[in-house]
């Protein structure tokens, strides 16, 4: 396969205003990875399936990962005037990374068998901004794949035909493969119907015609 | 009072009249997920006219226990016997998946005598996965029980393999980073392929049987076909992309392993139906024999664990990996990201078992409610591998 860098740059040819970066990995695997901007992810995606010296028909693995916000402690040197003479200070400063939620894709190509290639898409925030294009149009593959990422990370992907719960019951609530994430104390409660009903059921006793006193018949110990 | 009231009421109602007949009327019926048929909890929301199918929903999660979750709070060795139970038939192509992602991740080389090892316990594996797959599925078509036990019978073989050389049959836990648990001796490899020699023999009994079977044969041909379009799209894997004609065998794409090094061809089919997806595990087990006997004959001696590897506190360093193989079932994949801590950051299994079932719908849509159940057997799904 073409490397990543020619691929960026043929992306950026085809694709007019497409944002690229090349995630790098420090790792022995040497898989780097794209990084794809939401707004033309579909048109990345679309190029990369279609592209004749590409054609990354078979999109294998779909997942997402979630990135918890990150402090990093940076010491910067700064002047500083003490006692009227200027001076140079180390002074540590704390700089907050906001933490994303993001989905990976392996693509591989059958007409040529070359691959991975993977490309990265992220979202905003964790919390209010968790919308990312969906490429299941593009890829069939993906169709559960992102309803499993939806169901465990609570990634909403625009555009999927049928995005509902998949592993997780419908009326379930959070997220659990997300890193904060709380299990909770009591992992059988679950709210059924069975309250009601004996609400229901008690109602009805009370309509029942009085005892007929046999309850009230002892029978003699000394027997 | 009351009470007598209602029973008034209720008897002053009209008689209610006979069943109506649904007039073209969709029927919904969930099927599952306790059915002898559906391999485990599966079940399908099915829209039923008449008898034929118009609209199938799966519905999956009975099983789920977040085995990725799980992976991410557990060590990475951890997590190697918990890879036994995703696809419970083949323990050892999982663990082998699972070695070569953490290889990759980590940069771990493994000796020659351990490769040859995992090959021949793979296809060992492979065997026995498509052999007990062709018994179900015959049971699905209402053959029940004798080809299920004739395959049985052979797997049973294998598994006595697997436990004697593992410990276990099932949940073999044999592979580690780098190599494999414990040594095959000479007499384990003579006694397997002792064994092996004797499969084309049933192999060939099997055929017999179910080759020109013809009811085996109005059952399956043109029932579930799947065009190569739809299966590449789809991301489809294992034998049944191959059973639409899609050359693309990991094996063969990849090479992992010491897979270039055998000599084996790839089956191909050519209409994508539920016949062509059980003729491709028949051929595919001719394969498998072959690279056995030639792993045989090749088998070095030496070590069978890489001695720089760290067993305990192994930490791979900062990085991501993504690693697959061909199992019976298709491409398993592991995606790992390591934060340079003892646990993976993340833990992802790519279940080639979920993903094929992406296209069951369009497969069964406008077949019959009894085909239902012989697409689903094709497809070879786990349902440990499937809700994970």
């Amino acid at each position: 396969m073409l490397p990543l860098e020619q691929i960026k740059t043929r992306i950026e040819s085809a694709v007019s205003g497409a944002k690229i970066d090349i995630v790098a990995n420090g790792g022995p695997s040497q898989q780097a990875s794209l990084l794809i901007d939401n707004e033309h992810a579909v048109a990345i995606a679309r190029f990369l399936r279609d592209d004749p010296e590409l054609r990354l028909d078979f999109c294998s693995n779909v997942t997402g990962v979630d990135w918890l916000d990150r402090t990093i402690k940076k010491t910067v040197k700064v002047k500083q005037v003490v006692d009227a003479v200027e001076k140079e200070v180390d002074e540590t400063r704390q700089e907050v990374i906001p933490g994303y939620l993001e989905a990976v894709y392996h693509l591989y190509s059958i007409a040529r068998k070359h691959g991975p290639l993977i490309i990265r898409m992220r979202t905003t925030d964790r919390a209010a901004e968790t919308r990312l294009p969906s490429l299941t149009p593009l890829w069939r593959s993906a169709e559960f794949q992102e309803r499993e990422i939806f169901d465990l990370y609570g990634i909403y992907f625009e555009g999927h035909p049928d995005l509902r719960r998949i592993l997780m019951w419908d009326e379930f609530e959070d997220y659990p493969m997300r890193k904060d994430y709380r299990e909770p104390d009591d992992y059988e409660y679950e709210p059924t119907p069975h309250g009601d009903v004996l609400e229901k059921a008690k109602r009805h006793y009370a309509l029942r015609p009085q005892l007929d006193g046999a309850e009230n018949i002892v029978e003699p110990l000394d027997r | 009072m009351s009470a007598i009231v209602e029973t008034i009421e209720a008897m002053e109602r009209p008689p209610v009249t006979m069943t109506s007949r649904l007039e073209g009327e969709l029927l919904e019926v969930s099927m599952g997920p306790q059915h002898p048929s559906t391999h485990g909890v599966f079940r399908m929301n099915v829209a039923l006219d008449g008898e034929i199918v118009r609209k199938l929903k799966p519905v999956f999660g009975y099983l789920h226990r977040n085995h990725e979750k799980i992976g991410e709070n557990t060590s990475y060795l951890g997590s190697m016997p918990y890879t036994d139970r995703l696809d419970y038939f083949c323990s050892m192509t999982n663990n082998w998946a699972y070695a070569l992602s953490v290889e990759k991740l980590a940069g771990i080389e493994v000796p020659e005598r351990a490769e040859y090892l995992r090959v021949v316990l793979a296809e060992l594996t492979r065997l026995q996965n498509h052999a007990s797959l062709l018994g179900f599925l015959l049971s699905d078509m209402g053959a029940w029980g004798t080809p299920l036990m004739y395959a049985f019978r052979e797997r049973e073989k294998i598994l006595d393999l697997f436990e004697s050389l593992s410990g276990s049959r099932m949940m073999c836990d044999y592979m580690r980073f780098g190599g494999c648990r414990v040594d095959a001796s000479a007499e384990w490899l003579a006694r397997a392929k002792e064994i092996v020699d004797r499969f084309p023999n049933f192999l060939d009994e099997f055929e017999k049987l179910i080759v020109e079977n013809e009811i085996l044969i109005a059952r399956t041909q043109n029932v579930g076909k799947l065009s190569p379009q739809l299966a590449i799209s789809a991301g489809i894997t294992g034998p049944m992309l191959r059973a639409c004609g899609v050359n693309y065998d990991i094996r063969k794409v990849d090479g992992y392993g010491y897979y270039p090094r055998f000599q084996f061809r790839i089956p191909l089919g050519e209409h994508g139906d539920t016949y062509d997806r059980l003729m491709m595990r028949a051929l595919e087990m001719r394969e498998s024999i072959s690279i056995l006997n030639q792993a045989f004959e090749q088998i070095p001696a030496g070590p069978i664990m890489n001695p720089k590897v760290k067993v305990r506190a192994f930490r791979p360093p900062v990085g991501e990996a993504y690693g697959r193989i061909e199992a019976p079932k298709g491409e398993l994949g592991f995606y790992l990201i390591s934060d340079g801590s003892p646990n993976p950051y993340r833990y992802r299994v790519r279940p080639p078992s979920f993903i094929n079932l992406t296209i069951l719908e369009d497969l069964c849509l406008g077949h019959t409610v009894a085909d239902v159940m012989v697409i689903l057997g094709s497809v070879d799904i786990v349902m440990g591998e499937v809700d994970r």
